[in-house]
């Protein structure tokens, strides 16, 4: 197939097209707005649209509208936009609206800066709107899965009815790479629970109402059992050189990248160090660390955070492991010689 | 139940069990041939009743009633069964 | 009205299996409610237009929350204020749907202000039903945005003062400002005639959404017994004399007949014509042949920086799909944002035969700058033994490093007297190429359609580039 130089944000709204969307709402905002721009100038051309709200909380509910629709939708933003539209994500995820939110992550906290950061790990992974709720989150790290994990998402998305986001940062976003884009999707996925504006709509409410205590529990215990078959069924991660590995460095998103020429580096010069890139950072690959706890003397948690992934690999190894942290903030990007130093100093102990 | 009623003339049926007692219709009605029933009805109200005759069917209370099924008007000259 | 009977709507679900009290034939409104007469309007202008297979509701928050207890209809109930967002989207995947936004004054007129807007000056092709009792009702009667001034809530206990909370908004006015709007019109429940417009009204603002004329918004004077604390025919009496001359009834836009009615086509989903329309690549035989380079200029990691109008974001587009073209994996990454506007660029690519790592170099084996600042900013990180390329008609001094190797060329000077003064960074990409043999120069021809927009300038800078090799040729004698 041939190959498309492209930048990862417009990958993925071919991806998001080809996957069979025609439907998106969006605010511009940097480093994301490469992906309304091109929502805007794709879709009209393949019979969507594309509306840019009056704001990112009318954006995500303008998605709660189309989601609750036979189609597929979407929305794109940025941190300080992802903070607003968590009303719209608990709503949709209280709903069981399948959609795509994408977010090309910036560093913060508040108008922060426009440089890459992952400090949305928490807002996304935790839950950062109202109530019990679980969406699933895929973590990219190049153009290539910019499409592929926006295809994928949308796939889950529907399979499970759950919003699906698309976690990227702002490296990933504007950089650029040779992407090869799949074949389109010829039909949608059936939505027999969907408002289809026909005359089985009586039969069908999108709601996230529920006044009887009892009833909205069995409907939590609804959620928490599809989020629980999501963990059996969707993990994703890639292990690389972790075979013989003495420490493990976990990473995802361009941090993976960056990390990816540390272990080239440091294998060259002999060391065992390996890395475990979470693909899907929810469902999050906690057994796979434990099992890769059995060999692995030790993990170095690498992220452009305060420690937010950090929290879920010690919550897998619950002790079992020593587990480092080497971040940075405010946009600073760790080189691969920077994580390097780290990585010796743990190995030297 | 469903009486077939070919009508000489208008006349109006309140479910009770669904009437709140407002009294919005008995105060709009122009004939005033709607009153308040002593009895109580299922939901605690006192509801509304009709006099048995001076319906003229001008839908004026139906229009008045906020419950969608307390309240049929049948008009003079309706044919077919009482709705259900 | 040529019916004969007036009964229940078959708009109307006969019993209300959604409410889980135990009483499924009554409504949850209290007794008098004006919510209920609307309801009985709508349902009925439904059933005789004959669109209730193909209408969706949206209940908003408030005491019309559970408005999908009621209509037979598509419902989706959505969250406070952002129906207008919501039946947006919606309408947008169903042109052909008849869709409702059926909404208080709180979720409208306060949380909701920004969504009704927009909604109303994109003139979307829906029908807003507005009900404004000026109160809160479902939380309990607190301060609405339309409470007047002087009334008694919960949260305006000595009565609203304009000082403190301003004056109640008119919606109908504010809408009717807009340009998009067909039809905007205040009515009340309040006795037969009066009640009677409002018939009349949902009926037009329905019919004008059958007619695809655009949009359409009733505000709806109407009472809260409940939270007023009157009962109902009192409520009617202190809406008559209080609420109305606050907000006066009447149309206050009226396109209706201005536009012409239209068909609500369906959306059809189709891929024809589909990777066209993305742009995108078809499959060629790619017939570039690459010569090894030198192993210290194999799996080049690159750094390109110059002022911003020099072209160095291009010269590192063009050498990554060049090296596309060529087979290499390759990465470009860009400064973006504010130091981008700011007047320096740099970018960073990388050529390899196997999967990349890093996107961005902090070491880089080539380093190419085309001003004096960025030599002085960026000639520490060079890796020993590796490149520095740069414009001696920019940069006036030669680098000091003396463990890597460090290649002049006057690329501005060469440009400029090819006549064009911006192609220094074609002149430089020839130069590498020329120096490394890292790429053909058919793979950069090959990369140029593609990044050049203006096709007349594709042979200018072919020139350039091969000016740039014949100038290393030249150095090598
Ligand atoms: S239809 Fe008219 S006359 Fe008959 S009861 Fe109702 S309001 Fe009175
Ligand atoms: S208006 Fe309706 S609810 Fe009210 S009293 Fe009359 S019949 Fe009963
Ligand atoms: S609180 Fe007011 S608005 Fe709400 S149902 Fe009761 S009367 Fe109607």
């Amino acid at each position: 197939m041939a190959k498309q130089l492209i930048k990862g944000n417009e990958a993925v709204v071919k991806g998001a097209i080809l996957a069979g969307c025609r439907f998106y709402f969006g605010y511009p905002i940097t480093p994301a707005s490469e992906v309304a721009e091109a929502a805007a100038y794709y879709l009209p051309k393949v019979g969507g649209t594309f509306i840019q709200a009056e704001s990112e909380v009318a954006a995500i509910n303008m998605v709660y509208g189309a989601a609750s629709a036979d189609v597929r939708a979407m929305t794109a933003s940025s941190s300080p936009g992802i903070s607003l539209k968590m009303e719209g994500l608990s709503y949709c995820a209280g709903a069981e609206l399948p959609f795509v939110l994408v977010d090309i992550m910036r560093a913060g906290p508040g108008l922060g800066n426009i440089a890459p950061e992952q400090g949305d790990y928490n807002q996304i992974i935790k839950g950062g709107g109202h109530g019990n709720y679980k969406v699933v989150c895929l973590a990219p790290n190049s153009a290539q899965e910019m499409c592929d994990l926006t295809i994928l998402a949308f796939d889950l998305a529907d399979k499970y009815r759950i919003p699906a986001v698309l976690l990227a940062d702002g490296f990933i976003g504007q950089m650029e790479e040779p992407v090869e884009f799949p074949p389109a999707r010829t039909s949608l996925p059936d939505k027999p629970w969907a408002i289809h504006s026909d005359a089985d709509d009586e039969k069908r409410l999108i709601t996230s109402i529920n006044l009887e205590p009892e009833l909205l529990e069995k409907h939590n215990l609804h959620l928490q059992e599809k989020y629980a078959e999501i963990t059996r069924n969707e993990i994703r991660f890639e292990d690389y050189q972790t075979a013989d590995a003495e420490l493990v460095i976990i990473a995802y998103g361009v941090v993976s990248r960056i990390v990816q020429t540390t272990i080239d580096d440091m294998r060259a010069a002999g060391r065992k160090v390996g890395m475990m890139r979470p693909i899907s950072l929810w469902p999050f690959p906690s057994a796979h660390i434990v099992e890769l706890g059995d060999q692995v003397k030790q993990f170095l948690v690498v992220e452009l955070s305060d420690g937010q992934m950090v929290d879920d690999v010690r919550l897998a190894l619950n002790g079992k492991r020593p587990v480092h942290l080497h971040n940075r903030m405010g946009g600073m990007v760790p080189s691969p010689e920077e994580v390097q130093e780290r990585a010796l100093k743990i190995l030297e102990g | 139940m469903a009486e077939p009623i070919g009508l000489e003339r208008a006349k109006i049926v309140v479910r009770e069990d669904e009437c709140k007692g407002c009294g919005l219709c008995i105060e709009a009605c122009p004939e005033q041939v709607l009153f308040v029933h002593k009895h109580l009805n299922r939901l605690g109200y006192h509801p509304t009743g009709y006099k048995g005759e001076g319906c003229t069917g001008c839908g004026i209370c139906f229009y008045q009633c906020p419950e969608p099924g307390a309240i049929t008007v049948y008009k003079k000259g309706y044919v077919g069964e009482e709705v259900v | 009205m040529a019916e004969k009977v007036l009964a229940k709507a078959e708009s109307f679900f006969d019993i209300y299996d959604r409410n889980p009290s135990p009483s499924k034939d009554v409504t949850h409104y209290c007794p008098g409610c004006g919510h209920g007469v609307l309801h009985k309007l709508i349902a009925e202008a439904i059933d005789d237009f004959g669109i209730r297979e193909r209408t969706v509701l949206f209940s908003p928050v408030g005491c019309s929350v559970f408005a999908y207890y009621y209509f037979r209809t598509g419902n989706i109930q959505c969250a406070h204020g952002r129906a207008p967002a919501a039946a947006t989207g919606f309408k947008r995947t169903h042109p052909e749907s008849i869709v409702i936004s059926y909404q208080g004054d709180g979720d409208l007129a306060a949380i909701g202000t920004a969504e009704i807007i927009q909604a109303a000056n994109r003139g979307e092709n829906f029908t807003v039903f507005f009900v404004n009792n000026a109160i809160y009702g479902m939380t309990g009667g607190q301060l609405a945005p339309t409470t007047l001034v002087g009334q008694k809530t919960t949260t305006s206990p000595y009565g609203r003062n304009p000082a403190n909370e301003g004056y109640p908004i008119k919606v109908a006015e504010m809408i009717s400002t807009l340009d998009a709007p067909v039809y905007v019109e205040r009515v009340a429940i309040t006795d037969a005639k009066n009640t009677a417009r409002v018939r009349r009204a949902v009926r037009k603002g329905l019919q004008n959404q059958i007619d695809n004329k655009g949009f359409s918004l009733i505000e709806v004077l109407s009472v809260c017994p409940s939270n007023w604390k009157m009962d109902p025919i009192q409520s009617k009496q202190w809406l008559s004399d209080n609420m109305i001359q606050q907000f006066p009834l009447g149309i206050f836009r009226d396109r209706t007949g201005e536009v012409p009615a239209a068909e609500n086509k369906r959306h059809i989903f189709h891929v024809d014509g589909l990777r066209e329309a993305l742009e995108l690549p078809v499959e060629t035989e790619s017939t570039i042949k690459v010569a090894a380079p030198a192993p210290e200029f194999q799996d080049p990691r690159i750094k390109l920086a110059g002022f911003g109008g020099q072209g160095v974001l291009m010269l590192g587009l063009m050498l990554a799909e060049a090296g596309m073209h060529a087979g290499y994996h390759v990465s470009w990454i860009p400064s973006y944002g504010p130091e981008m506007r700011g007047g320096t660029a740099n970018c960073h690519v990388n050529l390899s035969h196997r999967r990349i790592g890093s996107p961005t170099v902090s070491r880089p084996t080539l380093l190419v700058a085309m001003n004096l600042p960025s030599l002085e900013r960026f000639e520490n990180e060079v890796v020993p033994g590796g490149l520095i390329i740069y414009d001696t008609a920019m940069v006036t001094r030669a680098p000091k490093r003396t463990d890597v190797k460090a290649l002049g060329i006057p690329a501005s000077t060469i440009a400029d007297e090819l006549g064009n003064t911006r192609g220094a960074n074609m002149v430089i990409l020839g130069a590498y190429i020329g120096y490394t043999s890292i790429l053909p120069k058919e793979a950069i021809f090959a990369a140029m359609p593609s990044l050049i927009k203006r096709k007349n300038l594709i042979p200018l800078n072919e020139q350039a580039v091969e000016k740039g090799m014949e100038f290393v040729r030249n150095l090598r004698g």
